[in-house]
């Protein structure tokens, strides 16, 4: 197996996207991570590209070969993958075994969505598809639904208040206001959040992430070659993934994510490393509760802890493990399959001293992704280090 | 000759109620004067998610609770209803399936306004007698409504009964049934239509009155008994005032009456009404009591029953009992009402 | 949704005879076991008690009009675990360890002249 590096990356802004397609953001997206890995068309070997569900939300389906098609990049092979939320990461590590592997030396991987053409409750129901179709969507449930039902549990038994979930939405929006890429930059406060109205109780409006169109994209090469295309490569210590039940009630615990758990368990022993030695984290906060059940599950503190751990600032630019410095999914916008790429892409910047300078991580060296499909079903832990 | 009789019941009365006042507010009207009048204090009201079809399966399943029998056992389902949830499809079969009575049955939906359910147990009684089946399940269940500003509107409410007819364990013998059949247009619902048709006052001396006077005098003569024979009456009950006054007519008291007088705080069920009632006496009644039921349907007809309550009563409990059913209630505004009966136009 | 009818109405779900875990819904492979497992369709109970509660304002396509409703986690008797909706049940009497008991009702319809799905849903007992 030999060492992977991510030499550029690329994406779109994030947000309501009405005038462009599906394939206008994939494009755009390929072409500048393409243009900043100073590669030729003509190096890339093979397109990777994660999207849930081109389906339900535009009648699209074949991704792959509607990249390769719109790159102009026919006839080479072109692969998607879906993993509901996580469809961006596990783009990422498939393109990751591909080169580690020997397959190819250079790949190109996506992760993109367009999830605006559709009403919102359509929207719910296509989201829906990430969880269990006959057992939780048959019964009402939307996926603020599922996550909420983790985090009334998380309150039970650990004392983690609605304010606590506030505070990581807010923190979020505060980064996102040097990102000029994210769906919202404005600033909010506890209180905005609040008296944001329930979505599904506890989780209210600004709780939870928001619908989204985007594409983010990246190049892989062999390590080894890196140098060839970038004085600036970042090299992939670790790719981890690992799974869980499809439906929430399913599961051993409501509290924590166990497909969390293991990934990052994988990842630390890959790399030889551990949290403390992590300088940045970009974690799924698809919902306030899972940036905080994220830090405790990803081993940054203990279980319960997650919401005094964010309110004592640990996960500020500065503290222990600053977290979601881009905005993360809340501020940034998720189009549900560009995610996984997109804080892969975020790390990389922070890694490169590429990241807005009021939100750049001094010297960092060690970052970390955490991407989730679902409730949990599937989890993608990746983490990188600075190559140069 | 073999008993046949009730070996089992159940009862479904939906957790919301809607005052009579309330609704007159939204019109207007003198709420507790109208209250007074028609003998209804409130109603029961189905929410979003119930229909005949669901009040219908957990009567059933409490009646078979009750009875302690395998389902299987049952070889004929007849569900009556004036608010089916298809125009074609039966909800027999789903009862049928929601009991995991099948696929050895007889069934089929029946229609005759609020005499549909009694229609279903005569027919399980003939199933019985005849020895073509083992038990039989007769179920009365509706959500029907009333026209919005109607004077229907104050009573239509929702609710069903189930009864189970066989000949082993019976503690309720239905010795007589008899019927009393014309064509009367007192009020009907054409196809389509979302709303029933009444023909106000005609309603009642010349249909309720005449079936259930008729059908009540006959059933006891063909019984052999008088009023004063009887422990427990129950009329088919549109509202709290005309059952009084049939008892009254027929020379019934009205502590005979009482017991199975149960629309004045749940509203008429149509297909369940005379069937809860029945239930609501089963509940209370002891070996050797003996009951006269006689239903009514507009269109028009009164089925009757001569039953004489046995020693096997002590040794079946209700699943449920329709006084703690009645008390298990929330009340909603006027607005709810409508949403969840799905009047609002869009809906 | 035919294929669930007796999965959804009479609560069908599986029981591991090697491991005597219940399952619901179904199962064709038994997580624990895998190919060691004996799964046969077994009804599950009637009762059981809440293990986590959400009330959703904002439904999906289909459950637009039956908002505000409470999901929840229900542990049944025999420690199968299911989503559920929670009808007739004050808003107070819902919350963790709550007991609660089976009611057949409709879930959904997807048009006024489409199919109508029946099956499961729990209120409280008090």
């Amino acid at each position: 197996m030999r060492k992977v590096s991510v030499i550029g990356v690329g994406q779109t802004t994030f947000g309501e996207h009405w005038s462009l397609s599906l394939r206008d953001l994939v494009t755009e997206a390929g072409v500048k991570a393409i243009e900043n890995a100073n590669v030729e068309g003509k190096d890339v070997q093979a397109l990777f590209g994660g999207c849930m569900a081109s389906g339900r939300f535009i009648g699209q389906e074949h991704i792959g070969a509607l990249m390769a098609d719109q790159m102009g990049m026919n006839p080479l092979p072109a692969y998607r993958t879906e993993a509901a939320c996580a469809s961006g990461g596990v783009a990422l590590r498939l393109a990751y075994m591909a080169v580690a592997g020997g397959m190819y030396d250079v790949v190109a991987v996506g992760g993109m969505e367009k999830m605006t053409d559709v009403s919102t409750e359509d929207a719910a129901v296509a989201l829906a598809g990430a969880g269990d179709q006959e057992s939780e969507l048959f019964n009402g449930a939307t996926f603020p639904a599922i996550y909420a039902l983790m985090a009334r549990r998380h309150m039970h038994d650990f004392g983690t208040t609605e304010e606590q979930m506030a505070l990581c939405a807010v923190k979020n929006h505060g980064h996102a206001v040097h990102n000029p890429y994210a769906q919202f930059r404005k600033a909010i406060t506890v209180a905005d959040v609040m008296k944001s109205g329930y979505i599904a109780s506890p989780l209210k409006l600004l709780d939870c992430s928001p619908l989204t169109d985007g594409a983010a994209a990246m190049v892989l090469c062999a390590s080894d070659k890196a140098k060839d295309y970038t004085d600036k490569p970042v090299e992939i210590i670790a790719s981890a993934q690992a799974s869980d039940t499809l439906a929430l009630h399913e599961r051993a615990s409501l509290t924590g994510l166990r497909a969390t758990e293991v990934a990052a368990k994988d990842a630390y022993k890959q790399a030889k490393i551990a949290p403390k030695d992590v300088d940045l984290l970009e974690c799924h906060d698809c919902f306030s509760i899972a940036q905080i059940m994220a830090l405790e599950d990803l081993g940054f503190c203990k279980k319960g802890t997650g919401g005094k751990f964010i309110e004592e600032g640990n996960t500020d630019l500065g503290g222990v493990i600053p977290t979601n410095l881009s905005g993360g999914l809340k501020a940034v916008g998720h189009p549900v399959g560009a995610s996984g790429v997109r804080e892969a892409i975020d790390v990389v910047r922070q890694l490169r001293g590429d990241a807005p300078t009021p939100v750049q991580v001094k010297d960092a060296q060690i970052g970390l992704s955490h991407n989730v499909g679902g409730s949990g079903a599937t989890v993608v832990v990746h983490a990188y280090k600075r190559g140069f | 000759m073999t008993k046949t009789g009730i070996i089992g019941y159940g009862v479904s009365i939906p957790h919301y109620r809607i005052k009579t006042t309330e609704i007159a507010r939204v019109w207007g009207k003198d709420g507790e004067h109208i209250a007074a009048g028609l003998g209804v204090k409130e109603k029961a009201v189905g929410g979003f998610d119930e229909d005949s079809a669901t009040i219908a399966v957990e009567a059933s399943r409490r009646a078979v609770k009750m009875a302690g029998i395998d389902a299987q056992k049952i070889g004929a389902i007849y569900v009556g209803s004036e608010s089916k949830p298809y125009a074609v499809k039966p909800t027999a079969t789903i009862v049928a399936d929601a009991l995991m009575a099948g696929p050895d049955l007889m069934a089929a939906d029946y229609e005759f306004a609020c005499k549909a359910g009694t229609a279903g147990v005569q027919t399980c009684m003939g199933l019985v007698k005849s020895n073509m089946i083992e038990v039989g399940l007769a179920v009365g269940a509706d959500t029907a409504q009333g026209r919005p500003g109607d004077a229907l509107e104050f009573s239509a409410a929702s609710g069903g009964a189930a009864f189970l007819v066989g000949r082993e364990k019976v503690f309720a013998e239905i010795n007589h049934t008899y019927s009393y059949t014309t064509d009367t247009p007192d009020f009907w619902r054409r196809q389509h239509e979302e709303f029933p048709m009444h023909a106000g006052r005609f309603t009642g001396d010349p249909a309720y009155f005449r079936h259930v006077i008729s059908c009540a005098k006959k059933t006891m003569e063909i019984a052999g008994t008088k009023a004063s024979d009887y422990a427990y009456a129950v009329f088919h009950q549109p509202n709290g005032k005309f059952p009084v006054r049939a008892g009254a007519i027929l020379g019934f008291s009205k502590e005979q009456i009482q017991t199975g007088l149960i629309t004045p705080v749940i509203g008429n069920t149509y297909s369940g009404a005379s069937m809860i009632g029945l239930a609501a006496v089963l509940d209370v009644a002891k070996a050797g009591d003996r009951i006269l039921c006689v239903s009514y349907g507009s269109g028009a007809g009164s089925d009757g029953f001569d039953i004489t309550v046995t020693s096997e009563i002590s040794k079946h409990k209700p699943a449920a009992l329709v006084q703690d059913l009645v008390a298990r209630k929330e009340y909603v505004d006027y607005a709810t009402y409508i949403k969840y009966r799905r009047k609002l136009k869009s809906l | 949704m035919w294929r669930n009818i007796n999965e959804r109405y009479n609560l069908v779900g599986s029981h591991c005879e090697t491991c005597g875990k219940y399952y619901y819904p179904q199962r064709k492979v038994c997580p624990t076991c895998r190919r060691k497992g004996k799964l046969a369709e077994a009804k599950m109970p009637e009762t059981g008690k809440i293990v986590s509660f959400s009330r959703v304002f904002v439904a999906p396509s289909g459950f637009e009009n039956e908002t505000p409703y409470f999901l929840a986690i229900v542990e049944l008797d025999n420690k199968a675990t299911l989503l559920t909706q929670i009808v007739d049940s004050k808003a107070e009497s819902v919350k963790e360890g709550a007991k609660v008991e089976l009611v057949f009702r409709k879930i959904y319809e997807d048009s006024p002249e489409g199919a109508i799905a029946y099956g499961y849903k729990f209120r409280v007992v008090s």
